[in-house]
């Protein structure tokens, strides 16, 4: 286990520093950052001038050492437009971020599990026909159009909640269900999939011969073994809500990290979004990270590749 | 004697194909008809646009803002979804952006599906150090978030057609090449692989004619979700502003363009909306229904 976990950290920082490299020189190889920064309308001079000023006059290798440096510091430099630190934005906004994805994650989750294993026990009635029809739509709908749609019922016309803002409780709402639909499909299938695949097992016809509660061999013994994948596709759908919460956080004017990024790319300021990108790299590779070891805690089956 | 009765009997039987066992699966497997007939009708809709639109969905005109559509009481068959706010007809917008969102969707499913399946092919048949390199790019590639990076080359390079296709279909291989790793780690010990080796088949050879054929059914699955997906994610980053620039009329930027004036005219973002879901729902209901059809085990 301690081996296992030890080449697993080790990649994971491996990852990290890939990400790292690979969002530095993403914004710096796809333009220059220079002209953009200084604007369509000026001058030769200026541009010079912001080139010297943000230090994009040294060798790119030297300027990538000095921001992975920094970065490791949480130093991620002055942010353009909004004359602040970068980490200072970034802490300030990072709350408003994980609740929303902690959130949407957890009621993902609980419609999807209990879903699932309700469609796999009654496989092929109508209640595994709606389950499936549920998933299908989640999986088609756009979530920034399920959003503004939440928005016209809840708000425009039943006026229960906010439409948008950060303010209380009561704007998190539909951001999370907007947020948490999205993950959702993918859970119910595995769930579901697992489910089906457990009851079918050997050891599950033995629980039941031998006379056990039908509720103490489905909850007992089938779920537990059924949700153990589901676990490490939480994470990773965590990982993709982070990344999708710009959206969300965009229709709702939810003023997370998702908010920010997108202030950020439509204003060229890079030094927000080259941080925005690595942290949300980092704690996807964080999340999955802990998903696997809890999955080989689990399952010594998964310690052995 | 025996023998003769079972030849006798197999004469009887008609003699079906695979392929056409495969196509009566086809015919009587709901989803796959439904999603092949509704996408079927948007592309046809889609190539046959400037025929069938009713106006040209460029045309502008101040006289005829925010019209709405003929199921609204001042609604008219003139204008039968209405028109947007510079009096643009909405159902020509919406017929000539089904091209928008269709060729996004196979030109990005088509680059990604070319770089996705070339590493997962060499990961899966090569094993060993190239599969690990192979896998530590796919993880890489996976802890990215897609919409983030899309958003911000768009900003860079500034928004067009081609640069979403491009940067779509070079973030969209993880999942190509995922499954495409697993479906060749399954074949490559089997007989009819050893055996092209053996009479001295290149590797070229082997993947071309060999491999591939075989994971086909694999790779179409992948291949709807991921035009799928693409068609998602471009609607998303034209609804974010840095996606096909107007005037273009792409659906997420119809959206985007109808959200300051939702709550009055809550048609503006519906009818796109639907379109999109409707669209996507088809691309996936067939997709599902491929792997049914195909799916071996129900090879009998």
């Amino acid at each position: 286990m301690l081996q296992f976990a030890l080449r697993r950290i080790a990649i994971a920082l491996c990852v990290a520093f890939t990400v790292a490299v690979f969002s530095f020189f993403l914004l710096h190889l796809s333009g220059d950052l220079a002209v953009s920064i200084a604007g369509p309308e000026s001058s030769a001079e200026q541009v010079e001038m912001i080139r010297v000023e943000y230090g994009l006059d040294k060798p790119i290798t030297t300027q990538f050492v000095e921001w992975l440096w920094k970065a490791m510091h949480f130093d991620f430099g002055r942010s353009f437009y909004f004359q602040d630190q970068v980490t200072t934005l970034i802490g300030g906004r990072l709350g408003v971020t994980m609740t929303l994805g902690g959130l949407a994650l957890g009621f993902a989750l609980l419609i999807a599990i209990p879903l699932g294993v309700i469609a796999a026990i009654k496989r092929d009635t109508w209640v595994d026909r709606v389950a499936l029809t549920i998933s299908v739509f989640g999986q088609a709908m756009p979530s920034f159009w399920f959003g503004l749609t939440l928005v016209l019922i809840f708000a425009v016309n039943l006026r229960w909640l906010p439409a948008s803002g950060t303010g209380t409780w009561k704007h998190f709402i539909m951001p999370v269900i907007a947020l948490g639909t999205y993950a959702m499909p993918a859970i119910m299938r595995l769930t579901r999939n697992g489910m089906l695949d457990v009851l079918a097992s050997d050891y599950i016809r033995t629980a039941r011969a031998k006379g056990l509660h039908p509720a103490t061999v489905m909850f007992k013994h089938a779920l537990r073994n059924a949700v153990i994948p589901v676990v490490g596709l939480a994470a990773v759908q965590l990982g993709f809500m982070l990344g999708g919460s710009i959206v969300i956080e965009t229709v709702f004017s939810l003023h997370g990290l998702g908010h920010l990024a997108w202030e950020a790319i439509s204003r060229n300021d890079y030094p927000v979004v080259q941080a925005v990108v690595l942290l949300l790299s980092v704690v996807y590779i964080f999340v999955t990270l802990v998903a696997d070891l809890l999955n080989a805690a689990l399952d010594p089956r998964m310690r052995a590749n | 004697m025996s023998e003769t009765t079972t030849d006798a009997l197999t004469e009887a039987l008609p003699k079906v194909s695979p392929v056409a066992r495969m196509a009566r699966r086809a015919l009587g497997h709901h989803g796959f008809m439904i999603g092949a007939t509704v996408l079927g009708l948007i592309v046809l809709m889609a190539i046959f646009a400037p025929l069938i639109a009713p106006h040209d969905p460029y045309a502008q005109d101040v006289s005829r803002r925010l019209i709405p559509p003929v199921w609204d009481a001042k609604g008219s068959w003139e204008h039968v979804f209405g028109t947007d706010k510079l009096g643009r007809d909405y159902l020509s917008r919406l017929i000539y952006g089904a091209r928008i969102s269709l060729l996004i969707g196979a030109l990005a499913a088509l680059i990604s599906g070319v770089i996705g399946t070339a590493l997962g092919v060499a990961a899966g048949y090569f094993g060993g150090k190239v599969d690990a390199a192979i896998s530590y790019l796919i993880t890489t590639r996976l802890s990215m978030p897609v919409v983030l990076v899309a958003l911000a080359v768009a900003a860079l390079v500034g928004g067009s057609l081609k640069i979403v296709i491009l940067v779509l279909g070079f973030l969209l291989w993880d999942r190509f090449a995922v499954v495409t790793r697993v479906a060749t780690q399954q074949i490559r010990h089997a007989e009819y692989i050893s055996a092209a080796r053996c009479i001295g088949c290149s590797v070229w050879r082997i993947v071309l004619s060999e491999i591939l054929p075989n994971i086909l059914n694999a790779l179409i699955v992948v291949a709807t979700l991921e035009m799928a997906h693409a068609i998602l994610l471009e609607a998303t980053l034209s609804f974010l502003g840095l996606g096909v620039p107007p005037p273009e009329p792409s659906w997420g930027l119809m959206i985007a363009e109808g959200k300051s004036y939702m709550f009055f005219k809550p048609w503006v973002i519906v009818i796109p909306g639907i379109a999109l879901l409707v669209l996507v729902l088809a691309i996936n209901l067939l997709g599902d229904g491929v792997r049914d059809v195909t799916a071996p085990e129900n090879r009998n």
